[in-house]
């Protein structure tokens, strides 16, 4: 059975649609891309995965169904049940999600606490084990440090445990590895495709960045103006495909031993 | 390589220190030493921390080194004051990374791109609309744009305008910060493709500072790698590829994503984070996360040796091989 | 620009710039207003009338009719109140941008001052400058600003810091702007708006120090038709002739709500928009 199943879905934002005619079939362990330029409409299909539109957003046509349920006939209580158990999402700047004045090990245990009712010293454990089962080092430091102590990598891979936390079934990312430096970046994409390996998690990625997209994918999505323009397994993106925009977008991209300016 | 073309701007042992708490201080940068060539682009690559951004500043008098000099054509710019540096401005334009803040934001078009002309004094406001006309021209852009305003142009279109306010006062220099890197891949394609037409046009000579070493080996006849306030390496654009010896170069080749790339190779990483640029240890500044570190690396920081013309490195395994 | 949905949209707005326009217009027509009676004169005969239909505001104990010096009060302390908030408009702009734009020493022997400045409760500082100088409403004026100065002042740093290190800033040095052209074309206008605003509400309160100044003696002096000291000659007869105080204190009252809601509703307006 399909995991994830968006069947012509049209996400509109003040009753002006942005998003056209989404489709999606992802099944469980897959790693799915969703790439393309600003404006293509990426982040808006991801966030209306999980309900997280910002204002003004709805889906307005069509049906997003996780395993079988209908997400889009969910409440506020069954959207907070779902997130962070079944369904965990990562930002870009997992930094700017954590709240300043509070340690890692307090934001992280005021997450595990709003899953789990257990003490708040069994979460502190919990949360550190998952760190160190997310192979960060000193993860006793980590929890007991503040967002802005840790470098960004730092930060996303606290943010990657997190979410992952509860083994959650499907892992959306929006643009998990944009901020940072390239040598983190190769970390943290090691990390996610790792994740699927082992945990059999499947990873909805948003990027625009075509090289980790294509390293990471089984299947890539390129989206335009709010449609899907051309799709397909790494190797038909990379070398079949005969859609004019990937063509283009390909030879846009920047390569070691490619074409030369000067 | 460029023995035809002459050294317009050269850093000498620039080195700029910041004050930090407790007596400490924070080496932004670390004795670098670099040479630009008229009609030519060099490219300063490195990761965020590496002093690329500091260096910059330097170059374009936004700040000035704590040792060191800087040369524009023999005269050194780092002892310019007053009147006589902002005269000196003209040589040096520079165009910035984010589009949205590049300009003022209640300035039409037609201001921003004529201003640097108006501080001068080399037009009158009367000919403020033929200039921009031209200028916007050069850079591909409709001269009906000059009525308008920044936020109502694309990333794109504000970068080209960015460029034309750069080229406005005709300069030898014109410096790039990571004036690409917030764009879309296909704008910034166009975007490298005007810069690059120009250069061939007008033998301007560019820094290209970035963070994407793909981007910058395509872009820059010499490539300068930086690492926590040191250049690392040295060498041409075209051979950046083949010919790197640097640990630090080849870790960030190798942690680059291409499409091109054989995926059946397991990405290399570097594990470990850099050191806080305020404790550096001694020695070589990049031993904790090289591969090949061996004990003189601790000990002793590696000068910049010439491996061949125009490709130099600091690395103590150059000095193995040498023997 | 959009002067028109502006007005329809603001109603506190126009209502309370109409009346303040109706308290600057009473106070330039006075003579018209008074129908020509005059604010220092008075009949020693009449002294400490109630109101009645020739005063309708009474009289004061020197016989001079209240209502024609409440009107002619509004003179004294609207132009004294708007060369207080010009004042420290100017002094605390120029100090400010200043200590914000150059920054190092300047910066910081500015703000010391300041500090300075803030470190003594306000009117007992312009009480003490007050009188070492001597009573007198340009004296009063001076001391108010000494002492008030430094909010703008801090304000205008701020406002200044903002932007200081904004890309187009330092675009504008590179592309080799002169120091004046920076100042008056970036920093100014980006802190003149907030400033202007701020003085707008600072307007009530500035009246109220001034009237203060007076009432204890160290402003306005006799025989000046100034609220503030209206109300201290009016203490003394405060049970038998209560209207010499009445009047002149709902005088301020009123001019001060009114100058105080004016403030408000331009921050209202202003605030939401910028930025």
């Amino acid at each position: 059975m399909d995991m994830l199943k968006l069947t012509d879905v049209t996400i509109s934002y003040k009753n002006v649609p942005t998003v056209k005619n989404f489709n999606l079939d992802m099944k469980s362990g897959q790693i799915v891309s969703l790439v393309g330029e600003s404006g293509s409409g990426k982040t808006t299909v991801i966030r209306a995965i999980l309900g997280l539109l910002p204002g003004g957003g709805k889906v307005t046509g069509g049906q997003i169904l996780f395993e079988g349920t209908d997400l889009l006939s969910y409440t506020q209580n069954q959207w907070r049940k779902l997130r962070g158990s079944d369904i965990s999402m990562i930002f870009q700047d997992s930094g700017a999600m954590m709240n300043p004045t509070k340690k890692i090990g307090h934001i992280f245990t005021e997450y595990i606490l709003t899953h789990e009712k257990i003490s708040k010293k069994e979460a502190w454990d919990k949360g550190t084990r998952m760190l160190e089962r997310m192979r960060l080092p000193s993860a006793d430091h980590i929890m007991d440090s503040y967002s802005f102590q840790l470098s960004g990598g730092m930060r996303q891979r606290v943010g990657i445990a997190m979410g992952m936390t509860y083994q959650p079934k499907l892992l959306l990312a929006d643009e998990p590895t944009s901020a940072l430096d390239v040598t983190t970046q190769a970390q943290i994409v090691r990390q996610m495709v790792q994740l699927r390996d082992n945990y059999h998690t499947g990873i909805l990625m948003v990027t625009h960045n075509l090289g980790v997209a294509a390293y990471m994918s089984d299947y890539l999505i390129v989206m335009k103006n709010g449609k899907i323009e051309d799709q397909g397994t790494r190797e038909y993106i990379l070398n079949s495909s005969v859609n004019e925009y990937t063509k283009k977008l390909l030879k846009a991209v920047p390569s070691l031993g490619g074409e030369r300016y000067v | 390589m460029s023995e035809k073309s002459e050294v317009i701007l050269e850093a000498k042992h620039v080195t700029k220190k910041f004050p930090a708490a407790d007596g400490r201080f924070l080496l932004a940068n670390n004795n670098v030493n670099l040479k630009m060539y008229k009609g030519k682009t060099l490219g300063l690559v490195g990761e965020s921390g590496c002093g690329k951004s500091t260096f910059m500043k330097l170059l374009v008098s936004l700040d000035t080194p704590t040792e060191g000099q800087i040369l524009y054509r023999g005269t050194d710019i780092t002892k310019l004051k007053g009147e006589k540096l902002r005269q000196h401005r003209k040589h040096i334009q520079m165009v910035f990374q984010d589009p949205a803040s590049s300009f003022h934001p209640k300035m039409k078009i037609r201001d921003i791109v004529c201003e640097p002309l108006l501080n001068f004094g080399k037009i009158r406001k009367s000919e403020k609309t033929e200039v921009c006309r031209k200028l916007l021209e050069m850079v591909e852009l409709p001269g009906e744009y000059m009525d308008r305003y920044p936020h109502s142009l694309s990333g794109g279109q504000r970068q080209r305008v960015a460029i034309a306010r750069a080229l406005a006062l005709e300069p030898e220099i014109i410096i790039l910060d990571e004036a690409t890197a917030a764009l879309d891949v296909s704008v910034q394609k166009t975007i490298i493709e005007l810069i690059t037409k120009l250069q061939r046009e007008k033998n301007i000579t560019i820094g290209f500072i970035c963070h994407d070493i793909a981007l910058v080996q395509s872009v820059a006849h010499q490539v300068a790698v930086m690492y926590l306030g040191n250049v690392v390496e040295e060498i041409p654009g075209h051979e950046l590829n083949t010919k790197a010896v640097h640990p630090y170069t080849k870790a960030l080749m190798g942690s680059i994503f291409d499409i091109h790339m054989d995926y059946s190779r397991p990405i290399e990483s570097i594990e470990s984070e850099p050191p806080s640029p305020l404790d550096l240890p001694k020695g070589c500044p990049f031993q904790e996360r090289c591969g090949y570190r061996m004990d003189v690396c601790k000990k002793e920081a590696p000068r910049m040796a010439e491996i061949a013309p125009g490709h130099s490195a600091a690395c103590h395994l150059l000095n193995l091989t040498a023997r | 620009m959009k002067k028109k949905n502006v007005f329809l949209q603001n109603k506190t707005f126009v209502i309370f710039s109409v009346l303040a326009a109706l308290i600057i217009l009473t106070a330039i027509f006075a003579p018209l207003v008074t129908g020509g009676a005059d604010p220092v004169k008075g009949v020693l005969a009449d002294a400490l009338l109630p109101p009645s239909k020739e005063h309708i505001f009474g009289t004061d104990k020197m016989g001079r009719d209240i209502f024609t010096r409440v009107i002619y009060g509004a003179r004294v302390s609207l132009s004294s109140t708007f060369a207080v908030v010009a004042l420290i408009l100017i002094v605390g702009t120029i100090t400010g941008i200043t200590a914000g734009y150059f920054g190092g020493w300047v910066d910081a022997v500015i703000m010391r001052i300041a500090d300075m400045m803030l470190a003594f409760p306000g009117l007992v500082l312009a009480l003490a400058v007050a009188g070492i100088m001597g009573a007198s409403i340009k004296n009063a004026i001076i001391a108010i600003v000494a002492v008030s100065w430094t909010k703008y002042a801090r304000l205008a740093r701020s406002l200044v810091l903002r932007i200081r290190n904004c890309d187009y800033v330092s675009a504008a040095v590179v592309t080799g702007s002169k120091t004046s052209h920076i100042l008056f074309r970036y920093m100014l206008p980006n802190a003149l708006p907030t400033l202007l605003v701020t003085a707008a509400t600072d307007i009530g309160s500035m009246m109220l120090e001034l009237a203060a100044m007076s009432f204890l003696g160290f402003g306005a002096l006799p025989p000046a038709p100034e609220w503030g000291y209206m109300l201290n000659e009016g203490r003394a007869c405060m049970q038998t002739a209560p209207w010499m105080m009445i009047f002149p204190g709902l005088a301020i009252f009123v001019v001060v709500v009114v100058f105080n809601m004016l403030g408000d509703s331009i921050r209202d307006i202003l605030d939401p928009r910028d930025e």
